[in-house]
């Protein structure tokens, strides 16, 4: 698998990706500048986390607009791959590639702690080694991750299974306390309607080594690896 | 329209009678507005350090890993394979209580220059905050904004914080503290210096426009509150975080080349203190044409743009065959990029500005002239040692371990944490909370950074020497026991009015305690930053060196935690006294701040230390937890809440009153969990020192030795009630 990773001004978490994909794939990822525009080679397409162009006007605005953003929505026309992670997530959204918008935390302050995600279905290519209804660990670190859609889109998104993760306990169950950023139906990342473009707020790639915590987050990269091998 | 330059505008920019004097004769004539207002910020406490220089030369800044110390802009050690780690903590005390986001959010982008600007790239934040009392209302108001604007400013740029202290003491109501430090790591050979070279070669501008945001305000942290506090709003920076990023990534890709002759960042005192540095250190003089100066507003004067401070900016002399390569990178990152001026062989700095000269100064006066005070002093008296055994203990042991656990210095610090990206990098082996130090693992090494910010402003208000030599120890402490090898540190000197003797007096000693810690410790001094006039309304707040201490770990995966595994025998290492005098049990729990603070043994603590170390190399720790505030206690309750594990206490010595033995604060002590006692007890006493089995580990209670059971959901609801109750009105 080729991975690319694409820098905004303001990115700052592509290193934390790069480690992790370069671990799952034995290959450093390229870094695609937000102004190339060829995407030639790549199969998967990764949008990190930071605070593209300062978050200023609204986050991801800005970046959706970047010219490397048409090649991105060739690339999904053709059916690639893209995972869009924390402003990633956002800029998928800003971009219309994803529906649903991140609003504010609901309790107005960065939420930076270890979260659970509940797999809602391991049959797409970000989650074919964890199991369905399987709950893993993965660091938060947002300010606007507020998951908002209306509910037309949210019956949409639940019907057709493209809900990817939802905040939970360590046991899998759905409160409130787990929902800290008030996602609407504790929603913590979704698909595209063909399933290959995923967008979620929490940071797999920040838990990928023991020594650091723990692993939980690398079986969404070995996964992925192994479902876009060449 | 100018205003006329005299005596009466010259102490109205800070500087006194003897001072003006002294720039009206190197000089030999009047100042203009321009050159006054660079006298006066050149010769500001902030910049100049005239009160605590004579002091600050006491302290040790050699050993044989050090590679630069105090003097750059931030402190340089060797960490092995050829790394170097740059780091400095720096005060943004006075900015932060008149404008609370923006002065820690600017605190925190300074700190990170000056690490950036050597050439290494920023890996983790750590910030010593103290606040004043809960009860007030401004408190709560400035945690909000300090936390929001440390939060801010680092989670943008993306560099992790990981560490730090927050305490609370009503000396800091008006005057809060705010201690930001920044750790990088460069290549050893790879270090960039401010020494500007080659007259003719050009002095390039890059970064954001200057505005008029935080004229002089160097002179503004130079001096003490009034109740006109709030009217110095405009001293204040305003930061922009997503340049600060730009910048780094700019910098770092530019040093890559060979174009840099000099760097320099616009700190305090801006273009103004940043030229003089460049040109002074170099020897050579400097011209600056003000008409090239990327501006923000239009109409801005000669003495705003040389005194502004506004943020994210640096000056940079160029190799002139590289300055298109570098002006490249630049435009790539959107940033400005602007020739500005020359070096040349005047040996002075001239400025112009619209065709006109606004500053002519020669610059080694302007050094060597700087003002040197040695300021009158007196001894803090000396306090009474408590007898631990006349203090009345009305509470056992579980209602005085409640109180402690729940207190404002001792609570969970999540609230605050949990606002701070911890984890970007990707290297966070310990984050906030999990051990005593923060460790953080080099990008593509087995090698990790051991980080801790540390200081007791109580013990040095009873005993200004013992609190230096205490906050020295207790960093070299909390590195040991996560298991690094302790290298050196930086230290943020905040104290009052040095124009007081008993102020001046707590300094000179708070000093001398640290230079004799730093030389036993092997623990030098290689940056460091002073903050004085710490004051409002004439009230001092509690001398407070904070002290930013940083470590080695050659293997990462040998990092040791405080969250305490099942069926593990805890030890403490080095001896319980008993000492009450200024205990956080005596103030929360006797209500009484008195007698002399615990004596710290520095022959004991490096034996105790390196004992553990060496322990902790050999695998045989599970887990290690210092031994600080609260005492031996508070310690373990801590060790059993990270790991949400009970433990079972044995009885303490019999000689010792229990609340004494349990909530003592004596020095150099370890608390830590081991397989078996007792092989280890008897390799501490062949080693010399104290060791005493104090329970085990297991189970969901802390079982006092009294017989008394805490559950481990009433310890935790206890421990994390205050911030919340405070901040949010929840908990």
């Amino acid at each position: 698998m080729k991975a690319g990773i694409v820098v905004f001004p303001g990115t700052n978490r592509e290193r934390d990706m790069a480690i992790a994909l370069a671990a799952a794939t034995g290959s450093r990822p390229r870094l695609v500048w937000h102004h190339e525009t060829d995407l030639a080679g790549l199969d998967l397409v990764v949008l990190p986390g930071g605070f593209s162009h300062g978050d200023y006007l609204r986050c991801g605005a800005m970046a959706a607009r970047a010219p490397v953003m048409e090649a991105i929505r060739g690339f999904a026309a053709a059916g690639g791959h893209i995972l869009g992670v924390c402003n990633g997530f956002q800029i998928l959204t800003e971009a219309g590639l994803l529906p649903g918008a991140l609003l504010r935390n609901a309790g107005l302050r960065f939420l930076s702690m270890d979260c659970h995600l509940r797999v809602e279905r391991a049959d797409t290519a970000f989650t074919r080694h964890y199991q369905s209804g399987q709950t893993f660990r993965a660091p938060m670190a947002h300010g606007d991750g507020n998951f908002y859609a209306d509910d037309a889109t949210l019956d949409l998104l639940e019907g057709e299974g493209r809900v990817a993760f939802r905040y939970a306990s360590p046991e899998g169950e759905i409160t409130q306390a787990a929902n800290r950023n008030g996602s609407a139906r504790a929603i913590a990342g979704i698909y595209s309607a063909n399933l290959r473009i995923l967008g979620l707020m929490p940071h797999p790639e920040d838990l990928v080594d023991p020594l650091l915590g723990g692993a939980d987050g690398k079986p969404l990269f070995d996964g992925l690896a192994a479902a876009l091998a060449a | 329209m100018s205003p006329v330059i005299d005596l009466v505008l010259a102490r109205s920019f800070g500087l006194s009678d003897d001072e003006y004097a002294r720039v009206l004769d190197i000089l030999g004539r009047t100042p203009s507005l321009t050159e006054l207002g660079v006298f006066s910020v050149m010769w500001s406490e902030h910049c100049s350090y005239k009160s605590s220089r004579v002091w600050l030369r006491q302290l040790p800044t050699t050993a044989p890993w050090v590679i630069r110390g105090p003097g750059e802009n931030a402190g340089v050690v060797d960490i092995g394979e050829g790394l170097a780690a740059v780091f400095k903590m720096e005060s943004h005390n006075h900015p932060s209580f008149i404008e609370p986001y923006q002065g820690a959010a600017t605190g925190v982008g300074g700190i990170l220059r000056d690490v950036f600007t050597m050439g290494a790239r920023p890996i983790a934040n750590l910030n010593a905050l103290r606040f004043g009392s809960p009860d007030s209302k401004a408190t709560r108001r400035l945690v909000d904004g300090v936390v929001r604007g440390i939060g801010g400013y680092g989670n943008c740029v993306g560099v992790p914080t990981v560490g730090g202290e927050v305490n609370f003491h009503a000396s800091y109501d008006g005057n809060p503290l705010v201690n930001a430090m920044t750790v990088g790591i460069a290549r050893a050979d790879r270090i960039f210096l401010s020494a500007a070279a080659g007259v003719g070669n050009q002095v390039v501008y890059v970064g954001s426009k200057t505005g008029r945001d935080g004229i002089h305000g160097a002179t503004m942290a130079s001096a003490e509150f009034g109740a006109d506090a709030a009217e110095k709003r405009p001293t204040v920076q305003v930061g922009d975080p997503f340049t600060e990023k730009l910048l780094i990534e700019a910098c770092l890709e530019l040093m890559e080349t060979d174009a840099i002759i000099a760097i320099q960042d616009m700190g305090a005192a801006g273009l103004t203190s940043s030229s003089v540095e460049m040109a002074g250190k170099g020897g050579v003089g400097i011209a600056l044409d003000l008409d090239a100066v990327p501006q923000r507003e239009s109409g801005m004067s000669a003495y705003e743009m040389m005194l502004s401070e506004s943020q994210e900016r640096m000056l940079m002399v160029l190799r002139p065959d590289r300055q298109d390569a570098a002006r490249a990178i630049f435009e790539k990152w959107e940033l400005d990029f602007a020739v500005i001026g020359r070096l040349t062989d005047t040996g002075r700095i001239v400025v112009t500005h619209q065709g006109r000269v606004e500053a002519d100064i020669p610059l080694a006066p302007l050094a060597e002239q700087a003002p040197l005070y040695t300021r009158p002093t007196v001894e803090t008296p000396k306090q009474p040692v408590l007898n631990a055994a006349r203090i009345e203990n009305r509470a056992g042991l579980k209602d005085a371990l409640l109180t402690l656990i729940a207190c404002p210095d001792l609570c969970s610090r999540a609230w605050v944490w949990d606002q701070y990206d911890s984890t970007i990098g990707g290297q966070t082996v310990k984050r906030p909370g999990a051990a005593d130090a923060a460790v953080v693992r080099i990008e593509g090494s087995s090698r990790a950074l051991a980080l801790t910010t540390d200081c007791t402003p109580r013990y040095c208000a009873a005993d200004p020497e013992m609190g230096g030599m205490q906050a020295v120890a207790e960093a070299w402490r909390n590195l040991t026991a996560v298991g690094a090898k302790p290298l050196a540190i930086t230290d943020n000197m905040n104290f009052g009015n040095p124009e007081k003797p008993e102020i001046m007096g707590q300094f000179a000693a708070a000093i001398r305690g640290m230079a004799e810690a730093c030389r036993v410790l092997d623990f030098p001094v290689v940056s460091g930053n002073v903050s004085l006039y710490n004051e409002t309304d004439g009230r001092a707040i509690l001398p407070t060196p904070a002290i930013g201490g940083l470590g080695v770990i050659e293997n990462a995966a040998l990092a040791r935690g405080i969250a305490l595994p099942r069926w593990l025998d805890l030890v403490v290492i080095g001896e319980t006294r008993g000492w009450l005098g200024q205990s956080l049990w005596l103030r929360e729990v006797a209500g009484r701040e008195e007698g002399a603070p615990p004596q710290v043994d520095l022959a004991a603590e490096r034996r105790a230390g390196d004992f553990v170390r060496a322990q902790s190399e050999a695998g045989v720790v599970r887990a290690c937890h210092d031994v600080s505030d609260g005492g031996l206690l508070v310690a373990i309750a801590e060790m059993a809440l990270a790991g949400a594990m009970g433990v079972r206490l044995s009885a303490g010595p019999r000689e010792i009153p229990s609340h004494a033995f349990w909530f003592g604060e004596d020095q150099g002590r370890y608390v830590l969990a081991v397989g078996e006692a007792a092989p280890l007890i008897r390799a501490a006493e062949a080693a010399g020192l104290n060791a005493i089995r104090l329970g085990t580990s297991g189970g969901r209670d802390l079982t006092l030795p009294d017989g008394a059971t805490i559950s481990l959901e009433a310890l935790r609801t206890a421990h994390e009630r205050f911030f919340p109750a405070l901040m949010d009105g929840t908990g």
